[in-house]
Parts: structure tokens; C-alpha cells; sequence
């Protein structure tokens, strides 16, 4: 377990499912006559950063929700690495690999950073009741090695004197860190991001993406945006997925989605970025 | 002023040295302690003048000792269920009464389906003998087992659902112990008699130092009871303490805080669960045998009612959810004040005033306790050894929640920024200027709130510079809970001068006007007693203080 994994480069197959990190096939999400999400293909290569936009109500939240498995989609399978997660509980899902952080904050307040993090390597750790009670000489190792990857993931993120602090403490920039090494310790292949520069200055996002490009960089994962601030997903994706309606209505580089017609229409167009950014 | 330090700091690094001493001292202390209580009633009381030892054994007797002793058992299990998993769990009764009755199979006098099988045990007549501490390992195993089969449907459910459920099954499990003398014509457990005797604790080797061979009910056995029951306390104080340190604890908790994060950074949630349910019903499982075999001897399903499980709750909710040894510590308290404290409290009142409060006060026993529970919630909600989390949470707002009651940015961190932010030069002229006009805007502000000659610098949140840690954020709450305990005290004052007139209308008598005085009055100085404080804190927070450090600062410019 070591926190920077070399990633293996994988020759492409040409199978959707197999080459993505993460591949959504054909996903409808009905809720009674209402159709949340309508056909959405949408894919996740290796060590990318993909974003994915839309107006309110567009089904962004929902898909997301798909993926992270809280909802079971009407129609389509998920694939993680090539395998079918589709009917997989989230805690499953987030053990093969599949991280994200919350809109707004969801750390374990009572719980110190240190320990937030912690919790998240839970599917990495073995240690059953028993030889947690009889604090076995394995069960020290693992939570020793544990506490020193925890501690470095804090440090990575820019927290380390935080450690023993209590996480609602902690000012809300930090929080934000706090989540995404909490995130990170889970050892994912996909990070998912929902919305993580909320309540960010322009400076701070900034730096953010910054630090999203190195994690990608340096830990080799795919990531996942969901974003309000235009100016923010333009800079930090390199590719970008637009829903609307519960359609897929554009997919490509920042500079393609710019200048696409139906995406003004639906998103820039009506709604406008400020008013966009100020609803969310 | 730069170095002025705003942000709410808990003083909660928790890995600290003071905290590694008592994680690792602990068990000697409690060794001292049940050896300390033993020799106590073993050899110290008998040896006392009679008056000293009368007052020991009248207000607190050894049986009364195993007795609480046996609640902290059960209250440590339910606390890990309630306290570290946050699943509230209103049926934990159930869990004592199999216990009892696995006790009651395997170490009773003969009943009518058991086998003749002695293992170990001191008695040795017919019927199905064990081991005390066989028969704890299989009652704890057992219950675990009915945790499981419990808890896997119920536990998928939250809060307040499940808490109805564990309610039901709570309730069916007394119930089937009830009818069990006659399942198809089969008698499991004996019905409403239950299961008696209950075999008592064999004391093996140790007989040969002078202990008796069997642990009966009398006052010269039970002293040795405070040994077995401690060591039984001991083993589940020690999980409890262990558990919480591990992966499994982590879980726990992150569960109690906030159950869909947890589910998303890979917590099974079913699982954890269970576990936390399973170990908590090992420890009822424990507290069963416990109780069948060395308090009562015998069980019975009338023992297993509802205000059962309330009151390990409530053992649980004063003592500090969370915190062990505010469990243990609660656990004895009311378990001593429900056996004997009340009517001993009583008899001392009587020998004082001649009041006949003897009788009275045990009988009104659940008033008091809503009365303590009350009183607890209103001045002392985290219990009374507070888990140090829970503390911080039930003292002080998030610091993030105070962001966003006050400014965003107070004048300090203001200026921080402005430090910060002066290695690239037009962000620190942005912040700089920020600093400049966060004084001045909330000058503004603060005029609107308070008096006009309050400084400057305390006016910085567009509140008056208070503490905001010890305003608590319910002020509000505080006003109509004290109304409503006035209130209601008023209402009892008032029946008890009327000294019952409607005693006729009830078809048992109603004796003892006093103690409903008394309550009556003690809800209302409850209430005057909350005014004050609430008053108290408000008045410290908009009267200008006088003394703040920054305006002494400030005075210096």
C-alpha cells in the first residue's frame, strides 16, 4: 500500500468498457413517468479529467448518483475497470476504487482528520473484532502503516498539523482538503468531485486546479467534476460532457464546447453563467 | 493584533500524553478499586463499630453493589450499540432475558427438557449443571447470535424507524418467554414461572482458601460476588475501551455521524451495524447470566419489561453517552438509587423531618428519574462524563456554522491574509483593503446592534464581541423549556395544596402530598434557576465588555 502507485498504461482493446476507467453504458434513469436521464453514454479514460455540466434539473446529480450507487438505474450497466458494478452497493463500489467528495461538506465532524481519513481505508484494513480487541501484533502494524499513510495524505494535501484536530474545526478551505484526502485514502481509480469549488474565491480555485492536475499527475487517477463556474471547468478539464434535460446534448475539449451551438442554446444561452453559478 | 488567535480552538489533540497514561493505567485502577470494594465489605464492615458499619451496609449493601455492578454490564453493552454506533436501541432487554434463560437451561435445577449433564459445576444434584463462566461464553455467543438474526432485517432501517422495531422485537421476545411453556404443546422455558433455581456461582480452586464452594444469596456470599461481577465488568469495560480504538470503532462512529459519507468511503454499513449489535448483545447475553445466576436466581419473564430497557438507556444517556466511564459511573448511580438510594434518601428524611418518606419516595421512582433526566438535558446534556467529542459538539457551534451566523472573515484573519497574500502584490492590495473595511462596515452594523460607545474592535462580526462559545445557540429553547417546567411545577404545587381533593376520583389512594410539593417546587426553581442563567448569558453578551483584551489594544494605539 503505498500512496503513489505507478500506474500501468493499458493497451487499448477497443472495448469501451475495458479501456475506461470508468464506463456508463446507455443509462436511463426513470423515476415513475418522469425520465431523470435519458440514454447517457459517457466514459472515463485513464488519468483523465473529464467535467460534467448542465443546467439545473439536466440530470447531472442524478447520473452522478448513478455512478456513485445510490440509485440503480432503470436501464444500462456501469463498468469499473471493465468490470460490471451496476447492482454493487456504494461501500463496494468506493472499496474497487471509486472515491468522491460531497457538494457541501460531509466530513465526520467529531472525528479528528486524522481519524476522517482512517475511516476511509476501512476496505483496505483487515482487522476483525477480535484481533482488534487482543491488539495483535498484526493489528498494530496495520493501523501503525495505516495512521502513516493517513498522516502523509494530510501532509499531500497541504494539512498536516490538522491531524489531531477535530474535523468541524477546521476552517472550511481545510474541510475541503480534509475531503479529498479522505477520498484519496480509499486508494480510488476515479475521484469524484461535486462541485469543489464551491464557495472558493477565484484565487483558491485556481489553486485547486492546480492541485487537481498534480494529484492526477502524480497519483495517476481519472477525475470526475461536477461544476457550476464555468470559468473554473474551462480551465481545469480536458474534456467536457454537457447535459441537458436528461439528454447528452455535447461531448468534447473545453474549446469545442464553447463554441457549441446547442450548448449556448441550452446552457449559455438561457440561463447564462453568472445566473448558473449563483443558483448553485 | 496579528497575533490574536480568533478561530474556536478545542483543545483536542487528542493523541496526548495524559491520554495514552490512562488508556494503558486504567485496569489498575479498577483492580484497586473492586479489590478496594471487596475488602471494604469483606474485611473492614464487619470489623467497624456498629454505627459506622450500619450507615455503610444501610446505604449501600453488597447486594446492592453486585446489583449495579450487573447494570454497568448492560449498560456498557448498550452503550456500544447506542452511544458508539448511534443506533438507538429501545428492546436491549431482550438480550438480558435470553441470557437469563440460557442460564436458566444450563444451570438450573432439573427442567423438564434438559439433559443430566454436570460440567464443572459446584452443583450436583439432577438436571443440567455447566460452568458459570461455560454458561457466560454460550449465553454471550447466543445473544449474539439473536443479534444478528435481529438486527439483519431491522438494521436497515434509520433512526427513529428502527428504534420502533427494536421496540417490537423487544417486546415479542418477553412475550414468547411468557408463553413458553406451551409451544405446541412443548415447555421451552416455563411460561410465566420461569425458570428457578438458577444454579449459583461454584467458586472452584478457591475453596480451599475459605471460600464457599456455591455463591449464595447471603450477605457473607455476596461479598465474594463483588469479585466475580467486577472481573465480569472488567472483561466488558476492557472491549468497550478496545474496540473503540480499532478499525471496527472508527466505523462505528463514522456511522453515527453522518451514514451515507460513511457508506461512500467504503463503511459496509449492514455489517458494522451488526457487529456493533452483536457485541452489544453479547455484553445483555453476559449481563443475563449475571443476573439470573448471581443476583436473583431465577428467572421470570416479568422481569423483562419494557422500563427495562428504558433504564439501561437512561443509565447510558446520563452517564455520557460514548464515554465508558460515564457509562459505568451512570449505570451505578441509578442503579443504585432505583434498589436502594430512594428509600434510603426516604429514611434519612424521615429520621430528619418525620415525614413517612420511606415508603413514598421508591414508589414515585420513574418521577424522579424523569425529573434527574430533565434536569440533566436542560443543564447538562452530554451526561455527566461527557465523551470528549460529543462535548465539543453539545458546548460549541461548528466553526463553520459560525462563519456563517458572523462575517465571513474576521478582522484577524483579515489581516492574516493580508500577511499572507503580501508576497504577490495585488492580491495583498486586495486584502489589505479588505482588512480596511471590515473594521468600518462592521462599525456600522455593530451601531445597529448594541449601545454606542461600545470600542470598535468588538464590533467586528456586527455582534457584540462575545465569547460565541459560551452563548449557547438555543436561547430560545432555554426560555420556553424553563416556561414549561415552570409551568408544570406550578401545576403540581397547586394539586398538592389542594391536598388531593380529587383523590376520590382515583380508585387507589394517593399518599404523600409533601413529595409532590417538593417536585412541584423543584421544577420551579429548575425554571427561576434556567431564567437566571439565560439572562446571565444574554446580558454578558450585549452589554459591551469592558475588559476585552482588544480594546485594551486599542487603548494602547
Amino acid at each position: 500500500m503505498t500512496l503513489l502507485d505507478d500506474p500501468v498504461t493499458p493497451v487499448p482493446t477497443g472495448d469501451a468498457a475495458v479501456d475506461n476507467v470508468l464506463y456508463a453504458d446507455h443509462i436511463t434513469i426513470k423515476f415513475g413517468g418522469l425520465v431523470a436521464v435519458n440514454d447517457v453514454s459517457f466514459a472515463i479514460p485513464p488519468r483523465s479529467i473529464i467535467s460534467l455540466i448542465g443546467p439545473n434539473g439536466a440530470g447531472k446529480t442524478t447520473f452522478f448518483n448513478v455512478i456513485t450507487g445510490l440509485y440503480e438505474p432503470t436501464e444500462g450497466t456501469v463498468f469499473l475497470q471493465g468490470k460490471d458494478i451496476t447492482g454493487a452497493k456504494p461501500h463496494a463500489r468506493a472499496a474497487m476504487g471509486l472515491a468522491r467528495t460531497f457538494q457541501n461538506i460531509r466530513l465526520f465532524g467529531l472525528m479528528t482528520a486524522e481519524e476522517n481519513v482512517l475511516v476511509a481505508m476501512h476496505p483496505h484494513l483487515r482487522a476483525g473484532i477480535i484481533s482488534t480487541i487482543l491488539r495483535t501484533p498484526a493489528q498494530r502494524k496495520e493501523e501503525r502503516e495505516a495512521r502513516d499513510i493517513a498522516r502523509s495524505l494530510l501532509e499531500y494535501v497541504g494539512i498536516g498539523k490538522a491531524e489531531g484536530e477535530l474535523a468541524r474545526n477546521l476552517s472550511y478551505g481545510d474541510q475541503r482538503r480534509l475531503e479529498i484526502a479522505r477520498a484519496m485514502a480509499l486508494q480510488p481509480k476515479v475521484l469524484l468531485l461535486d462541485e469543489p469549488t464551491a464557495g472558493m474565491n477565484p484565487q483558491e480555485s485556481g489553486r485547486f486546479n492546480e492541485f487537481v492536475h498534480r494529484v492526477r499527475d502524480e497519483v495517476g487517477l481519472s477525475v470526475l467534476l461536477i461544476e457550476h463556474d464555468m470559468s473554473v471547468i474551462m480551465k481545469i478539464s480536458e474534456r467536457i460532457t454537457v447535459l441537458d434535460g436528461g439528454n447528452l446534448i455535447a461531448e468534447g475539449t473545453p474549446d469545442e464546447i464553447r463554441s457549441n451551438e446547442r450548448v449556448i442554446e441550452a446552457y449559455l444561452g438561457k440561463t447564462g453563467t453568472r445566473e448558473g453559478r449563483r443558483k448553485a | 493584533m496579528t497575533t490574536s488567535k480568533t478561530a474556536p480552538q478545542v483543545s483536542s489533540h487528542l493523541p496526548s500524553a495524559r491520554r495514552t497514561l490512562s488508556r494503558h493505567g486504567w485496569p489498575i485502577g479498577y483492580v484497586v478499586f473492586i479489590l478496594g470494594l471487596f475488602l471494604l465489605y469483606h474485611s473492614l464492615v464487619p470489623n467497624l463499630g456498629a454505627g459506622f458499619a450500619g450507615s455503610i451496609t444501610s446505604w449501600l449493601p453488597v447486594s446492592v453493589v453486585n446489583e449495579s455492578l450487573m447494570w454497568v454490564i448492560m449498560a456498557l453493552g448498550l452503550n456500544v450499540v447506542v452511544g458508539y454506533a448511534g443506533l438507538l436501541d429501545l428492546g436491549y432487554v431482550a438480550f438480558w432475558a435470553l441470557g437469563g434463560y440460557t442460564a436458566g437451561w444450563l444451570m438450573a435445577a432439573p427442567f423438564n427438557w434438559t439433559w443430566d449433564v454436570n460440567v464443572m459445576s459446584a452443583v450436583a444434584t439432577k438436571g443440567t449443571h455447566l460452568n458459570f463462566w461455560f454458561v457466560i461464553i454460550i449465553a454471550g455467543g447466543l445473544c449474539a447470535l439473536l443479534g444478528v438474526i435481529i438486527g439483519a432485517p431491522t438494521l436497515r432501517l434509520r433512526g427513529d424507524y428502527l428504534a420502533l422495531v427494536t421496540l417490537g422485537f423487544g417486546e415479542m421476545i418477553t412475550q414468547f418467554f411468557k408463553n413458553s411453556n406451551d409451544i405446541a404443546g412443548f415447555n421451552l422455558a416455563g411460561g410465566d414461572g420461569g425458570i428457578s433455581i438458577v444454579d449459583p456461582v461454584g467458586t472452584g480452586p478457591f475453596t480451599s482458601l475459605g471460600v464457599p464452594q456455591k455463591l449464595l444469596n447471603n450477605t457473607e456470599d455476596n461479598v465474594y460476588k463483588i469479585i466475580v461481577l467486577g472481573l465480569l465488568v472488567g472483561v466488558c469495560l476492557f472491549i468497550s475501551l478496545r474496540i473503540r480504538e480499532g478499525r471496527l470503532g472508527r466505523a462505528w462512529l463514522a456511522i453515527r455521524e453522518d451514514e451515507l459519507a460513511a457508506s461512500m468511503m467504503g463503511v459496509p454499513l449492514v455489517k458494522a451495524k451488526l457487529s456493533a449489535y452483536a457485541v452489544g448483545a453479547f455484553f445483555g447475553g453476559i449481563g443475563g447470566v449475571a443476573n439470573a445466576s448471581a443476583i436473583t436466581g431465577a428467572v421470570s419473564p416479568s422481569g423483562f419489561d419494557f422500563g427495562k430497557s428504558v433504564l439501561v438507556l437512561l443509565m447510558v444517556v446520563l452517564g455520557g453517552m460514548g464515554n465508558v466511564w460515564g457509562v459505568a459511573v451512570g449505570a451505578f448511580l441509578l442503579s443504585w438509587l432505583n434498589s436502594n438510594g430512594l428509600a434510603q434518601i426516604g429514611t434519612q428524611l424521615d429520621s430528619w423531618f418525620n415525614t413517612g418518606l420511606q415508603e413514598e419516595l421508591p414508589r414515585y421512582n420513574y418521577i424522579i428519574l424523569g425529573v434527574l433526566l430533565v434536569l440533566m438535558m436542560l443543564f447538562r446534556r452530554e451526561g455527566l462524563i461527557p465523551e470528549k467529542r460529543t462535548k465539543a459538539l453539545m458546548t460549541q457551534p461548528s466553526r463553520t456554522e459560525m462563519e456563517s451566523v458572523g462575517a465571513d472573515i474576521t478582522e484577524a484573519e483579515a489581516v492574516e491574509e493580508t500577511y499572507e497574500a503580501s508576497t504577490s502584490g495585488e492580491d495583498a492590495k486586495i486584502a489589505a483593503s479588505a482588512a480596511d473595511i471590515s473594521p468600518s462596515l462592521a462599525e456600522l452594523e455593530g451601531q445597529m446592534v448594541v449601545a454606542d460607545d461600545a470600542p470598535v474592535s468588538s464590533l467586528r462580526t456586527g455582534y457584540p464581541q462575545v465569547d460565541q462559545r459560551a452563548l449557547p445557540p438555543d436561547l430560545n429553547g432555554r426560555n420556553s423549556a424553563s416556561n414549561v417546567l415552570g409551568g408544570f411545577g406550578l401545576i403540581l404545587v397547586l394539586v398538592a395544596v389542594l391536598k388531593f381533593s380529587l383523590i376520590g376520583y382515583f380508585s387507589y389512594e394517593v399518599p404523600g402530598f409533601v413529595v409532590v410539593l417538593v417536585i412541584g417546587l423543584l421544577f420551579i426553581a429548575a425554571a427561576v434557576l434556567l431564567r437566571i442563567r439565560t439572562r446571565r448569558i444574554i446580558k454578558a453578551a450585549t452589554a459591551p465588555s469592558k475588559t476585552t483584551p482588544s480594546q485594551d489594544e486599542e487603548m494602547a494605539r
